[in-house]
């Protein structure tokens, strides 16, 4: 399970990586999101003991890690959620604002040969 | 918990109801909107001088009154309420500078600027690692707003570089604090400077990496050499009372490095790093200030400058050149945010397209109506002669020459430098990259000046208003108490330098042990 996990991080953060590398003002988004996913599933992970565990600590029983997610890195995990997805929308109307003012879906306003 | 300890909570309080306040109020009457404003910072000043004047001890703040390690606590020590003193300050400035007319741009800058405002105090204030991550990303939201403010083409393509990069940082802001947490399972960093010596020695290394990746996300910001390539672009073309705020953003990088690394790894490790990489920030400033033409890319490069200088004696020095560090980074943001607002007004003085690489504000596509001469309020007389000399301050101040606080704050750097390990390689490769910056900026700012002000032709003469030169004058004015008041100012900033340095203050405070 681990090995599936940290591939899959792996695989959209690479992929991220490599986009966001590329010279379309698309691509880049697209690679921002894919990263953006992986980082999340990294914050989320970092508190997950086993499956099938709540984060809830049931009554009469003894708190230890062994029977319950740790339940802060679900907290973390949603407000970064919510914060890339908020900057990423923020950055879609500047691309499209840069789109609009150079003509041109190139990162730096221009195509590469001009 | 009586009314004072209250007080800490309020630089981010009142800015974030301001803004939320100024975004109801109706576009038309922005001179209300900017009174607000106005208030809101003077009363986030009036609350860090009483904190300034009463300091002591750090103070912690517990947020809802959840107890130290569970819940988010803020703190004030010296340090904070000096960096939350000095955001205030700028946002004055710009706030004032704006009234002009760049706050009839947008409906919006009043809120844009209580934002950053906010962002930035709870960055310097808050005790908690993923807090600092949310005012991080709040001030960087306000401060995307503020570097396209005006919008036009420049703005837009430079924004678009310094909002991918700074979202991609922040990426990897997550990923360590992320890293850290799994390992030491806190976020608090009192708590984190508690834990850390006792993690076992085979997960060291898991900490030091989340350390390393996080430190990215701040070094970013700072401008560091291979990290910084967006920041004079974007700086350059922001309109000037954004680009005069964003100064402060610079530090706020140097800030979260200088914290996070006496606290959590009490100063002692990765000193060589940031020696090197604040040196090669500082060789990097140098050429860029040579090879500039216009005078908003001197002032960034002017700000590179310094945040490599700053790095590099943070490292060089250790915790023993911290005093004087902070002391440099006041005088510093202080002058070149100066500098950035005289750059508009000068701007405005030469002939349209007489200068194609010079970035003037038509370029950015500002209205008609905003270029409209007969504008109200009163226009200073001897506007060359003002302005001259206020960009004579600025020049001197970003050279380090005397009487303003740049000379003071690189001598006391370089003093602290070169005590405790005066024969050391890095030492003089520090002391000799200073000197040269100082005389780059010297060379590249009379360079400026003197096309500018012995230039022959004067079509006609700026019209500067009183509410415009009054910012900088005041800016300059406080540089020049910062000077005469050296001493007191360089004791507080000496006592800072120390409570990090001992850190267990803070951590008394924060947990309410040693």
């Amino acid at each position: 399970m681990e090995l599936i996990v940290s591939l899959g991080i792996g695989v959209l953060a690479g992929s991220g990586v490599w986009l966001l590398l590329r010279p379309r003002t698309f691509q880049v988004i697209i690679g921002l999101s894919l990263l953006s996913y992986a980082v999340n599933l990294f914050i989320f992970f970092m508190g997950w003991v086993r499956g099938g565990r709540a984060p809830i600590v049931e009554a009469g029983t003894a708190p230890d890690f062994a029977r319950f997610a740790d339940p802060l890195p679900q907290a973390l995990v949603l407000t970064a959620i919510v914060i890339s997805f908020a900057t990423t929308a923020l950055l879609l109307v500047v691309v499209l604002a840069a789109r609009g003012l150079t003509g041109t879906d190139h990162v730096d306003g221009r195509e590469s040969g001009e | 918990m009586n009314a004072m300890e209250h007080l800490i909570v309020v630089p981010i309080a009142l800015p974030l109801a301001t803004a939320a306040l100024v975004t109801l109020v109706d576009e038309r009457r922005l001179w209300l909107k900017g009174a607000i404003s106005l208030a809101s910072i003077a009363a986030v000043i009036g609350v860090a001088i009483v904190l300034m004047a009463t300091a002591g001890s750090p103070r912690a703040y517990a947020l809802g009154g959840w107890p130290a390690p569970f819940g988010i606590v803020l703190v004030a020590d010296r340090l904070s309420i000096a960096m939350v003193a000095l955001a205030a300050v700028l946002a004055l400035a710009a706030t004032v500078f704006s009234l002009a007319r760049w706050h009839r741009a947008s409906p919006r800058f009043h809120a844009l600027v209580q934002f950053l405002l906010m962002g930035l105090d709870g960055a310097f204030l808050t005790g908690d690692l993923f807090n600092l991550f949310v005012f991080f990303e709040l001030l960087l939201a306000a401060s995307y707003g503020l570097a396209l403010y005006g919008s036009g083409t420049a703005r837009v393509q430079a924004s678009l570089h310094y909002i991918v990069i700074n979202l991609v940082a922040s990426l990897f802001f997550l990923v360590g604090v992320s890293l850290i947490y799994g390992v030491t399972g806190t976020l608090n960093m009192a708590d984190l400077a508690h834990r850390i010596p006792a993690v076992p020695a085979g997960d060291r290394f898991l900490v030091e990496a989340g350390a390393a990746v996080m430190s990215l996300a701040f070094l970013v910001k700072a401008g560091m050499w291979p990290l910084g390539f967006w920041l004079p672009p974007a700086y350059a073309a922001a309109s000037a009372p954004a680009a005069a705020l964003l100064c402060i953003l610079s530090k706020v990088g140097f800030y979260a490095v200088l914290r996070l690394w006496l606290l959590l790894f009490g100063g002692e490790t990765y000193g060589a790093f940031l020696a090197a990489a604040g040196m090669a920030t500082l060789a990097f400033a140098i050429v860029g200030v040579l090879a500039s033409q216009s005078l908003g890319r001197i002032a960034s490069y002017s700000l590179l400058a310094s945040s490599g200088m700053l790095l590099a004696a943070l490292g060089v020095g250790g915790a023993a050149a911290v005093g004087a560090a902070l002391y440099y980074l006041a005088a510093s943001t202080l002058g070149i945010a100066a500098l950035f607002l005289l750059t508009e007004l000068v701007q405005r003085a030469r002939q349209p397209g007489a200068d194609v690489i010079a970035l003037t504000a038509e370029a950015f596509g500002m209205d008609a109506a905003e270029e409209g001469e007969d504008e109200p309020g009163i226009a200073i007389p001897a506007v060359m002669a003002v302005l001259g000399l206020s960009f004579m301050g600025c020049a001197l101040l970003v050279a380090g020459l005397p009487p303003f606080p740049g000379f003071v704050g690189k001598f006391a750097l370089l003093a602290a430098v070169l005590r405790p390990q005066g024969t050391g390689p890095a030492a003089w490769t520090l002391l000799a990259l200073v000197m040269l910056s100082g005389l780059a900026s010297l060379v590249a700012l009379a360079r400026a000046g003197m096309r500018i002000f012995w230039a022959t032709e004067w079509r006609t003469l700026p019209r500067v208003r009183v509410i415009e030169i009054a910012p900088v004058g005041m800016l300059l004015t406080l540089l020049l108490v910062l000077t005469v008041a050296a001493g007191p100012a360089m004791t507080y900033f000496q006592r800072a330098a120390h409570e990090l340095a001992a850190r267990s203050g803070y951590i008394e405070a924060v947990l309410g042990r040693p």
